[in-house]
């Protein structure tokens, strides 16, 4: 009996760890910007390109940045659920849109004028927003994907969620799905309302 | 989707061409030395977007990026430790390939050690016990007997043959 008991054990165990391994998300790296004040920067405004946002203009409210981009497959299926998220006007949702021309594999951005690439992006953002539904307050354009960078950026849809001291409370890296919207951001956004 | 077909397509294309166009889509900076800090730096750090692959090594527009970045960062006259940090305070820890050695990393780091010594440790242990039950148990004088007659009977068996 004791002879097949511990052979046993440790298979039940090996089993245990593999599937605890194999069910994990390996894109779902912790962010260091959880804690950490939201990095500031001022950029461009999809609807005005003319006036400048900065994370600054949101002190003192609790708020969601999502990035985005009409390339990017991923938020056309997390997209209705932002859309019914900015309709119930929970908080504000600002977008950022990240790379909408140099960050789609279908164009070569040598080949883009200088001066021609923001006014592409503006055509892009606002023409997929058009066709899908705006439930931003306003978007970014993030067109070099510099600020990308500073907020970790990796794979977009990613999500943060901010609160009212300029501090990024919660990353969520891919689509927002109903689960998560109700299950992880909106009881967070319900204590930092508080 | 098609971005990933693309990269393949390239990646498969750069085989067939036989390095005639290689790998490195960024165009090679004019300095030298930078260049070979930011391939020493790239190849610690992690390409988030293909995860087991190196900054270095991949062609992830993400990786260019950042390697566009690393550049930039050489060129301000930034130390290898504080591009490192640059690196690390965005991506965490993750991004490199050795991470440092702090309380969650510890099984990390020693637990593979662990495991081999732990390992050994119950292997000895087994051997000494099982040798020792051998050992301890001399034949009776019964045993002893039919031993010797079994032996006798292949002796024999095998003079005939």
């Amino acid at each position: 009996m004791n002879r097949f008991l511990w052979p046993l054990i440790g298979f039940v165990v090996l089993v245990a760890l593999l599937a605890v391994g194999l069910n994990l998300n390996p894109r779902d790296v912790p962010s260091p910007l959880v804690g950490k004040p939201a990095p500031d920067f001022a950029l461009p405004q999809l609807a005005a390109p003319e006036q400048t946002f900065s994370p600054k203009d949101m002190l003192g409210k609790v708020w969601l940045l999502n990035v985005w981009a009409s390339w990017c497959v991923s938020c056309r299926q997390e997209h209705p659920v932002l859309v019914e998220l900015a309709k119930r006007q929970t908080v504000p949702l600002i977008g950022l849109n990240y790379k909408e021309v140099r960050g789609d594999g279908a164009i070569d951005i040598d080949k883009v004028a200088a001066g021609a690439e923001k006014p592409l992006v503006i055509e892009r953002a606002a023409a997929w927003l058009a066709k899908h539904g705006n439930p931003y307050a306003l978007s970014a354009l993030d067109i070099d994907g510099r600020v990308g960078i500073d907020y970790g950026v990796y794979g977009v849809p990613e999500t943060y969620v901010i609160d009212r001291a300029g501090i990024i409370r919660m990353k969520h890296t891919g689509p927002i799905t109903p689960e998560v919207y109700s299950g992880k951001i909106l009881p967070l956004l319900a204590e930092l309302s508080k | 989707m098609r971005r990933w077909l693309i990269v393949l397509l390239v990646a498969l294309g750069s085989f067939g061409a036989g390095g005639l166009h290689a790998g490195e889509a960024q165009p090679l900076a004019e300095d030298e030395v930078t260049e070979k800090r930011l391939v020493a730096i790239s190849t610690e750090l992690r390409c988030l977007v293909c995860q087991n692959e190196s900054l270095s090594g991949s062609h992830a527009e993400l990786a260019n990026d950042l390697r566009r970045e690393i550049r930039t960062l050489i060129k301000d006259g930034r130390s290898d430790a504080e591009i490192m940090e640059f690196m690390v305070s965005r991506y965490g820890d993750f991004v490199r390939y050795r991470p440092p050695l702090k309380g969650t990393t510890l099984l990390l780091w020693f637990g593979p050690g662990v495991l081999f010594v732990g390992g050994l440790a119950a292997l000895v242990l087994y051997l000494r016990r099982r040798d020792r039950a051998i050992s301890d148990t001399p034949l009776t004088a019964d045993e002893q007997r039919q031993a010797d007659t079994l032996l006798q009977d292949t002796d024999s068996r095998q003079g005939l043959s």
